[in-house]
């Protein structure tokens, strides 16, 4: 430290300044957003939940169950994501397809999240592409670790994300939730 | 007789109202105001909900005090088993009485003539007031060292030692400090200081330009005084006996309320330096080139005001000089890192404490140069 800085005044003021100077910015800003100049913003704030950041497309989100075009599930319940997965999370009972050309379908198909650890695994394990983990959606949270199961017509209904990672489905509500 | 209890009555509670309501409104200040700092927004969720039309009235986060003020109330009130009841109990109550007497004997306008009344601006008119403010702001830190003692809890009362050591090099350098101010303008009395602010300052070489405020008459004193006034406040960047962030303070086993009480007292010290600061440095209520009559331009333009118009304009601009000076110490605050406990004593004790001894010796040179305090 030289003479200047350890009489310590000068670097107080010079530091005051600074952050005054960045006080007076902002509420100048604040103001003129205020007055109607919408485009000036005095704060890097996003202010969630009512304004969102756009997400990555590529961000691993809430699983969905990819549907054929007659609706039913495009998962062959071949066991391999329930295989791969780090956390075991996964849950499939597998039963007979009325559609003599596909062996199997998921009688039951659980995902609880209150284990997955959202490796993805399960998104590249799939021969099917029938799980992908698209949908944008992040709010799930429960009061209790029944509440955080997803059944297999849950994660059916659910519809991929936008380009800039905007949920399009709501965020579902799980069968076994009680709370 | 009745009209001149109300009138005292009318005095103390200005004061008191003055105090409490900016206190209480200083904690949104301090949370918006940093967060404006720090490119945030701060505090704005706290909502009332407005029956039949259902909006939510939010009025830039100002419901955030009442928020806190019902969460204090409600939260279980605790001791510790070992702790002194009493003292325990008593301790936040002598650090918000304190805090809250301090500020009376600060002018907050000259005096009001109503009818054949003359009626001092001011809770209480003191011929010591000077010493008053500082036996009520010293007698505070009481309080706080109660509060380490009673806890039970060593961390405490290390937090409550940690405060007295704090306390007292501060407090010498304040004491000091003041000394060039009452010498300049021959008083300790608080409106007599102000009144002699008014003054033009050296009208031989000047005119009648420069008013002789404190900050320009004594401008060592007023830095030295501005550094040992925030010490004592017990806020950063000297708030090692609390340490709201890390380390444990004084008040580690409160709660509730008694806890508001303390960080409430904080606030209410800051109002206090605050005043002194305006009243002493920054020329109290005076207005630049207002005399009693309206207003005298120093290049001979006279504006005739009404007497209330004056005392209003007094008041109003010791209210925003006050409100400036809680402004720079907030910004103080957010600025700058918390000091070392042995960088504050030095601070106090080689640094404040020698300097305004100095200041004491320069002034009273020069005052014998120039003849006389102003």
């Amino acid at each position: 430290m030289n003479l200047g800085q350890r009489f310590y005044l000068r670097e107080v003021v010079a530091g005051v300044a600074l952050t005054a100077g960045h006080f007076f910015r902002n509420m100048g800003k604040h103001i003129a957003h205020a007055l109607g100049r919408k485009d000036a913003r005095g704060a890097v704030t996003i202010q969630y939940p009512e304004e969102r950041r756009p997400y990555s497309p590529r961000l691993r989100t809430l699983h969905r169950l990819v549907r054929r075009e007659d609706g039913s599930p495009r998962c062959v319940a071949c066991m391999m994501c329930e295989t791969v997965c780090p956390a075991r999370c996964i849950y499939i009972v597998a039963t007979e397809h009325p559609n003599p050309e596909i062996e199997k379908m998921p009688e039951r198909f659980d995902i609880d999240l209150g284990k997955c650890v959202f490796c993805g695994y399960c998104v590249e394990a799939c021969p099917e592409d029938a799980i992908r983990m698209d949908t944008g959606i992040l709010e799930f949270s429960s009061y209790s670790r029944l509440g955080m199961i997803y059944t297999k017509e849950t994660l059916l209904a659910l519809e991929p994300a936008t380009a800039d990672g905007k949920p399009t489905s709501p965020v579902p509500i799980p069968a076994t939730r009680t709370v | 007789m009745i009209a001149d209890l109300g009138i005292v009555f009318g005095r103390v509670l200005f004061v008191m109202m003055f105090m409490l309501n900016l206190g209480g409104i200083l904690t949104w200040v301090e949370r918006k105001q940093s967060a404006i700092m720090q490119d945030r927004i701060g505090a704005n969720r706290a909502s009332i909900r407005i029956p039949l039309i259902g909006v939510r009235l939010r009025i830039l986060g100002l419901l955030h005090p009442l928020a806190d003020a019902i969460k204090m109330l409600t939260k279980e009130d605790f001791m510790p088993a070992r702790a002194d009841r009493f003292l325990f109990s008593l301790a936040p109550f002598v650090s918000v009485f304190f805090a809250l007497t301090a500020f009376a004997s600060i002018p907050f306008g000259d005096t009001l003539r109503v009818g054949d009344r003359v009626i001092p601006l001011q809770a209480v008119t003191l011929n010591v007031g000077v010493l008053y403010v500082f036996a009520m702001l010293s007698l505070g830190v009481y309080g706080v060292m109660m509060a380490g003692w009673a806890s039970a809890n060593n961390f405490a009362l290390l937090g409550g030692q940690r405060s007295a050591a704090l306390m007292i090099s501060a407090e010498i350098a304040i004491g000091a400090s003041i000394m060039g101010v009452v010498m300049v303008y021959g008083s300790l009395d608080l409106q007599d200081i102000v009144r002699g602010q008014g003054h033009p300052l050296f009208p031989q070489i000047f005119g009648e330009w420069i008013p002789a405020w404190g900050i320009v008459t004594q401008p060592l004193a007023f830095l030295l005084f501005l550094t040992a006034g925030i010490a004592a406040t017990k806020r950063i960047p000297f708030d090692m006996p609390e340490g709201e962030s890390e380390i444990i303070g004084y008040f580690v086993e409160y709660s509730g309320m008694k806890f508001g009480m303390f960080a409430m007292a904080d606030f209410l010290e800051t109002v206090v330096i605050a005043g002194m600061t305006t009243a002493l440095f920054l020329g109290g209520w005076q207005v630049p080139y207002l005399q009693p009559d309206g207003f005298h331009f120093p290049w001979g333009a006279v504006a005739t005001l009404p007497q209330v118009l004056v005392a209003l304009l007094q008041v109003g601009a010791f209210v925003v000089k006050v409100c400036v000076m809680i402004f720079v110490m907030m910004l103080v605050r957010w600025t700058l890192p918390r000091f070392r406990y042995d960088q504050a004593m030095r601070l106090g004790w080689l640094g404040l404490f020698p300097l305004s001894i100095l200041n004491i010796v320069l002034t009273g040179i020069a005052l014998l140069l120039a003849g006389g305090p102003a």
